[in-house]
């Protein structure tokens, strides 16, 4: 029994990452944006998190309050500063979207990677990692969840990433702003005609969304992996967010479902008993079941669940 | 009606240039309050350019707009509506996936955002106007008709006092089209004003109270409708016959080449595209085809080039040589091609249907070749050759026979397909408005071009628009309305307002003749 209960508290601490970045990445979709560049930067956020907890640790005395909030400024300076970059790229110059989304995803790993080796050479320790312990502590401490004895302690990102999902789904669906947003990516046009600034809004969608992703990344770090920065540590979960974001048929409710069942189903591997070789395909998992989703979604074609009709292509007004 | 009615708008000196085409020149229009105009006007005499300007799409070059007395700036769509102008385009602006509640109200930033609030002003608005709708219906469920009926109410819930409506019956059943003018006579009578725009004479003469008529992106006059009849109109609207000069040789007694017969269409909504269509198109001789645009003329020449199935009806093909008579119906271009065949098509969107815009000039001769030698690699020596033949023989303007066809002009990329579809030797070719968009040099190449094919035995099929270049061109002409042959004319005797009365279905038998 406690070991069920371990596993779902595990889900739920794997699933939160990926509800940040599938959140975002339903927010920049529904205005048209496929941002593949979710993955690097969810990498931008928590290296941008890192490097401000950091400074603030190596400069003195550690406040909790402060502690919390410049990682979280940097993070969210970072996830902006790269989500910018994507929409000028697509939306003012209308680059492709999937290569610039990937070209981003890259650079952001990259990005992760050089400046968490440095700040590593900074400490001049020997371990290959970075640990920030202290300001780790104060993000568990803070409107905590779970406890020592199951799965440890865990601190208010869990609930945010929640929380920003359903804000999200409520306003898509009931505000104006949400429909305006949404009608950006199932017709631009349409919208444009309508007096809807489509440029401001993907802008917004996009850098909104890319800041949602990023914060994923800072409590990976911060909370998650107790404050520790592990180059190439976050992995492959930025890609499973975007797959949630096809589990969920485009609904941030239901990415709180889909993201915790895939957190599930990322460690499963761990609770099966399962030989060395059968491991990778448990590790598939979550992957068979977005193809899964995909077959059914496709089958079945209700309109209301398939993608904005706009999605990842630029648009110009003139071009008709 | 009467000429004390205050003006709802008006227009006066009002000019439009694209690049050298004079859209609209010097125009003056005056619309009252409580009435509804019809705008008269073959395709590119400047309708829709107008009304554009009306709605803010496009902005003058020159001339004044006035509304209530008042001169007015309209810079934009959102300017329009600011003066209560609506205007309901040919292509709906929809969202799928919304319902006619959220079309409605997108962008409209006045009241608190409700959706049920304001599907009850909506189901006010449309009983008051007699629209059958239901505001949670979702477009992607809704008919053509009922497309419209949303695009009109979002107009109403604007609040627009002043109605265009562009082209509204050519997507429209009869009944529909006698449902949308119910509502139309009600909008009136509530003091709105209407502009309709429309080339079917007979609903010009149900619904509208004064018809305005354009020609060449002129002005001609406008005249009470009661006081007009639809000869007087079609008159007005094809003006004098200017005379071209295309050598149209005379055609001895030849074989048939072409048997069409009861051909009908019925598309996936129901609507019913054509007609019981027949025909004979005989070798060495040029088979014009007239009609207004979305008569039925693109379905008509897809079902013979094999890109679409018939619902009923035959087309069969004689050979004269050895008097073989073979069914193309529900064949593939291919399998017409494996039949010995020699079909050509110049089909009505070039760089959609008739050539790939990103490859040059070369590989879209290759287009109709690639399936010839017997290794997997082509040769492309030939089709090299052949397009420097057209480039040489045609005049094409072009830096190379590598340049991407899309890089070229209208005319040369019509060049480029018209000489490729010349090259393969047909025995019939059909070219769809092949001189749309082409300036006068380039039309008369095509004209010369289709008149060598007629003097080789080739049965040429003519979709044109222009009357004009019709008679001029063709040995007998075809005339469709609504997808129903209203009448075979001989292209040497005919008259330009007996082929129009045909176009606008004034001799089909459903309206009569004054």
């Amino acid at each position: 029994m406690e070991k069920v209960l371990l596993f779902l508290i595990r889900a739920v601490l794997q699933g939160t990452p990926l509800l940040y970045g599938a959140t975002g990445e339903i927010l920049t979709e529904k205005a048209g944006n496929l941002n593949l560049g979710i993955p690097g930067i969810m990498y931008v956020g928590a290296i941008s998190g890192v490097i401000g907890g950091f400074f603030y640790q190596t400069s003195g005395s550690v406040n909790p309050f402060l502690a919390i909030l410049i990682p979280l400024l940097s993070c969210l300076l970072g996830s902006l500063l790269t989500s910018l970059l994507y929409s000028f790229l697509t939306v003012t110059l209308r680059a492709n979207q999937n290569v610039t989304g990937l070209a981003l995803t890259t650079f952001g790993v990259g990005f992760g990677n050089f400046f968490g080796g440095s700040l590593i050479k900074l400490t001049n320790s020997s371990t290959p990692y970075l640990a920030l312990t202290k300001i780790s502590k104060a993000y568990q401490n803070f409107l905590p969840f779970g406890n020592q004895q199951l799965g440890g302690q865990h601190g208010f990102l869990i609930y945010l990433a929640v929380v920003l999902a359903l804000i999200v789904s409520f306003v898509m669906k009931r505000t104006r702003v949400g429909l305006q947003l949404r009608s950006i990516g199932e017709s631009p046009a349409t919208a444009d005609a309508a007096g809807i600034n489509v440029t401001r809004y993907k802008y917004l969608s996009t850098c909104l969304g890319g800041m949602i992703a990023g914060l994923g990344g800072l409590y990976y770090i911060m909370d998650y992996s107790n404050g520790v920065w592990q180059n190439d540590g976050f992995g492959d979960r930025g890609w499973l967010a975007i797959a949630i974001v096809i589990f969920a048929v485009w609904r941030p409710h239901f990415a709180i479902v889909g993201s915790y069942l895939f957190g599930g189903l990322y460690i499963m591997y761990n609770y099966l008993n399962a030989s060395m070789q059968v491991q990778p395909l448990l590790q598939m998992l979550p992957y068979v079941v977005t193809i899964i989703v995909l077959i059914f979604v496709s089958v079945r074609k209700k309109r209301e669940n398939l993608p904005p009709a706009a999605l990842g292509l630029s648009y110009f007004r003139e071009d008709r | 009606m009467s000429e004390t009615t205050p003006l709802a708008l008006e227009l006066k000196h009002v000019t439009k240039v694209f690049g050298n085409i004079v859209a609209n020149d010097d125009v003056e229009m005056e619309l009252r309050r409580g009435e509804v105009l019809a705008i008269l006007g073959e395709n590119g005499s400047g309708k829709t350019t107008l009304m554009n300007m009306i709605s803010g799409i496009y902005h003058p070059d020159s001339g004044e707009i006035y509304i209530d007395g008042k001169h007015v700036t309209i810079a934009s769509p959102k300017d329009a509506f600011s003066y209560g102008i609506g205007m309901v385009h040919q292509h709906f602006k929809l969202v799928d996936v919304f319902s006619a509640t959220e079309n409605i109200i997108l962008g409209i930033h006045e009241d608190k955002f409700n959706l049920n609030k304001s599907a009850e002003k909506i189901a006010e608005i449309a009983a008051r106007y007699g629209f059958e709708m239901d505001p949670n219906k979702k477009i992607y469920e809704m008919s053509v008709s009922e497309k419209q009926t949303v695009e009109i109410l979002k107009v109403l819930y604007r609040g627009a006092d002043i109605l265009i409506l562009d082209e509204p019956t050519a997507v429209l059943t009869p009944q529909e089209t006698e449902k949308l003018f119910r509502v139309i006579r009600r909008m009136r009578d509530d003091g709105k004003s209407i502009m309709i725009i429309t080339h079917k004479l007979h609903e010009v003469m149900a619904i509208s109270d004064r018809v305005a008529v354009l020609r060449k992106g002129r002005h001609i006059a406008t005249v009470d409708t009661a006081s007009t009849t639809q000869n007087e109109l079609t008159e007005m609207m094809v003006g004098e016959r200017v005379s071209l000069n295309i050598d149209r040789a005379k055609i001895e007694e030849t074989p048939d080449r072409l048997n069409v017969s009861g051909l009908s269409l019925v598309n996936f909504e129901g609507i019913r595209i054509l007609d019981d269509i027949s025909f004979t198109a005989k070798s060495g001789e040029i088979l014009g085809i007239a009609g207004v645009a979305g008569s039925g003329q693109r379905e008509l020449l897809e079902i013979i080039a094999g890109l679409q199935t018939p619902t009923s009806g035959s087309i069969e093909y004689h050979d004269p040589s050895n008097n073989k008579t073979v069914d193309l119906r529900s064949k593939t271009p291919l399998q017409i091609r494996d039949l010995g065949v020699r079909l050509s098509f110049v089909p009505e969107d070039r760089l959609g249907m008739g050539l790939v815009g990103n490859m040059d000039i070369i590989d879209n001769m290759m287009l109709r070749s690639y399936r010839k030698g017997k290794t997997v690699f082509v040769d492309r020596q030939p089709p090299k050759a052949l397009a420097e033949k057209i480039i040489d023989s045609l005049k094409v303007v072009t830096p190379s026979a590598k340049t991407a066809v899309r890089k070229l002009s209208g005319g040369n990329v019509q060049k480029v397909l018209v000489g490729r579809e010349i090259a393969a030797a047909p025995t019939v070719l059909m070219a769809a408005y092949p001189v749309r968009g082409l300036d006068i040099n380039s039309s008369y190449m095509i004209y010369k071009l289709l008149n060598e094919q007629k003097e080789n035995g080739v049965a040429v099929i003519f979709v044109g628009e222009d009357l004009d270049v019709l008679l001029e061109l063709c040995d007998r002409i075809l005339v469709i309305c609504g997808g129903r042959v209203t009448g075979i004319v001989d292209g040497r005797t005919a008259k330009k307002e007996e082929i129009g009365l045909m176009m606008t279905k004034a001799k089909g038998g459903e309206t009569h003749v004054e």
